[in-house]
């Protein structure tokens, strides 16, 4: 019962987060927001008993990545956004759109879980070796696949932002 | 345990090591300049009290009554959650973790510990990875070009290390198969041929413990890797615009994480509470494990004062180029090397 009181609660700070996303102008209190976002989800996280999860979502999304977020905000000096006044299609087209998209989330996910039996709150325990065999074992090759993935994109990245001249002067040599 | 026994036991542990903590991180600043005037041929603090141990306290009262400056130009509301931001979650981190072992008074008994997590190590450093926003907001918020500059500098030499210090950390994690602080330390208790003891340190993982070491440096934004608040370029760098109490509390925040630091090398590399002499009065076995873990965190204190005032700073860049090219290769290395001997003991 209490476990479940925490539990709507912190999604309705997620929730409350990724609004407040959406609404502030400022870049700055955007990011902020989604950092509370992560927290709240890593609290959920938590009292599902996924208890590794949690703690690579603060320590990974909210303690490194947004950090880089909030780096390029500072660097770029990003001001106030100006508010328009918003398009007509948008509010036609998107509130429907998005109201439906919700339902049909919500509806695929509830009639999965009563033909699964769905998962109590606290269920999902895991060891650390019982996460490596889960990792290195049963799914090795999506995992290594996904690592490799990763490696072209960042090197994708550094050949996108280097510039042409650097790369023919080779690396710089007064270091 | 009934549910109000413990929350009464909660309550006391939590105000006592919070107090401890913050009696600590006032004492460390005493430290820090009696250890450093030493080294400099000078007396340190003598005034106040007895070898001017009450200096802490004319510090404390000195920084409530200075003016709390707040600069016309700031972005007030990051601007005053900053400094809170840096001290509540370097605060925070020390609830998990242990001092000492079960402890037993009339019928309650308790782990010397605010709260046994069975994922203590990845708390630890959860919260210590959010400790970066403090010092990037403060920058960014100042909006001061030395207060901007320090901040990036923090955030961006603070995930750098971060990375090399979380993976020195995996070679512990392997050789005790567990995330809890507890079950690490339990598991390098007893000796190597009578004598040397079964720390981390004597036990493969050396090479990790330096690692850990230089990482934490980085980590605490102490000399030689001070860069984001370099006196001679950035003026303060990233508090450059705070004043009185605000100031204080990055102050607090700096030297409660290196509190929380020394603890977390003391409990994975040398063996937390264990210590060399075992004790037959029960009160002895019960008070000494506290008083060898205080030990080693004091020794742990007394090297970063030492380090501070014994090396030059990094150049940003000799930072960068080590963390990267130095420290991450070879904490790789640790990790595979440690898991092929665990796997080939096993």
């Amino acid at each position: 019962m209490f476990h479940l009181i925490l539990f709507l609660f912190f999604g309705a700070i997620c929730v409350a987060g990724a609004v407040n996303l959406l609404v502030q102008s400022h870049p700055i209190n955007s990011a902020l927001s989604l950092i509370v976002v992560m927290g709240a989800l890593a609290a959920e996280f938590l009292l599902l008993g996924a208890e590794f999860v949690a703690a690579v979502q603060v320590i990974v999304y909210a303690g490194a990545i947004m950090v880089l977020f909030l780096i390029t905000i500072m660097l770029l000096n990003a001001g106030k956004e100006e508010q328009t006044k918003g398009s007509r299609v948008a509010l036609l087209l998107g509130v429907p759109g998005v109201i439906i998209g919700a339902v049909l989330v919500a509806w695929t996910l509830l009639s999965r879980s009563s033909m699964d039996g769905g998962i109590p709150i606290g269920a999902l325990r895991g060891s650390p070796q019982g996460i490596a065999r889960l990792l290195f074992h049963d799914f090795l090759l999506p995992f290594e696949v996904t690592s490799v993935l990763i490696l072209i994109a960042i090197m994708g990245a550094v050949v996108l932002a280097s510039r042409p001249e650097a790369v023919a002067r080779g690396p710089r040599k007064d270091r | 345990m009934s549910i109000t026994a413990f929350i009464i036991i909660s309550l006391i542990k939590s105000i006592a090591i919070v107090f401890v903590l913050l009696t600590a991180v006032a004492y460390s600043v005493w430290l820090e300049r009696k250890v450093s005037a030493h080294i400099q041929n000078r007396w340190g603090p003598t005034r106040v009290g007895p070898f001017g141990l009450l200096q802490p306290m004319a510090d404390g009262v000195k920084f409530i009554f200075k003016e709390d400056l707040t600069q016309p130009h700031v972005y007030k509301p990051l601007y005053i959650a900053a400094p809170i931001i840096a001290v509540v979650f370097a605060i925070t981190s020390i609830s998990v973790i242990p001092f000492g072992n079960w402890v037993e008074v009339g019928p309650w008994g308790t782990y010397l510990q605010i709260t046994d997590v069975n994922i203590g190590l990845l708390v630890v450093l959860g919260i210590t990875s959010m400790g970066v926003y403090g010092v990037a907001l403060a920058g960014w918020s100042s909006n001061s070009k030395y207060a901007l500059l320090g901040g990036l500098r923090a955030s961006a030499q603070m995930i750098s290390y971060e990375v090399s210090l979380g993976l020195a950390l995996v070679g512990v994690i392997i050789m005790s198969g567990s995330l809890s602080l507890r079950d690490i330390v339990d598991a390098q208790g007893g000796r190597f041929w009578y004598f040397i003891p079964r720390w981390n340190i004597f036990h493969g993982q050396t090479l990790a413990f330096f690692i850990y070491l230089i990482s934490a440096y980085a980590e605490t934004n102490r000399t030689p890797f001070d860069l984001p608040e370099a006196e001679s370029e950035l003026v303060a760098g990233y508090h450059t615009e705070y004043s009185a109490m605000k100031f204080a509390m990055f102050f607090m925040a700096e030297y409660a994480n290196m509190v929380t630091v020394a603890c977390l090398a003391t409990l994975l590399f040398l063996g937390g509470w264990h210590g060399p002499l075992i004790f037959s009065s029960p009160i002895l076995q019960a008070l000494m494990p506290v008083v060898w873990f205080c030990l080693k965190v004091f020794f742990f204190m007394f090297l970063y004062v030492w380090v501070r005032w014994t090396l030059p700073r990094f150049r940003y860049d000799q930072l960068m180029a080590f963390g990267w090219k130095v420290l991450l290769p070879l904490a790789i290395a640790n990790i595979v090397v440690t898991a092929l001997i665990v796997a080939w003991r096993a």
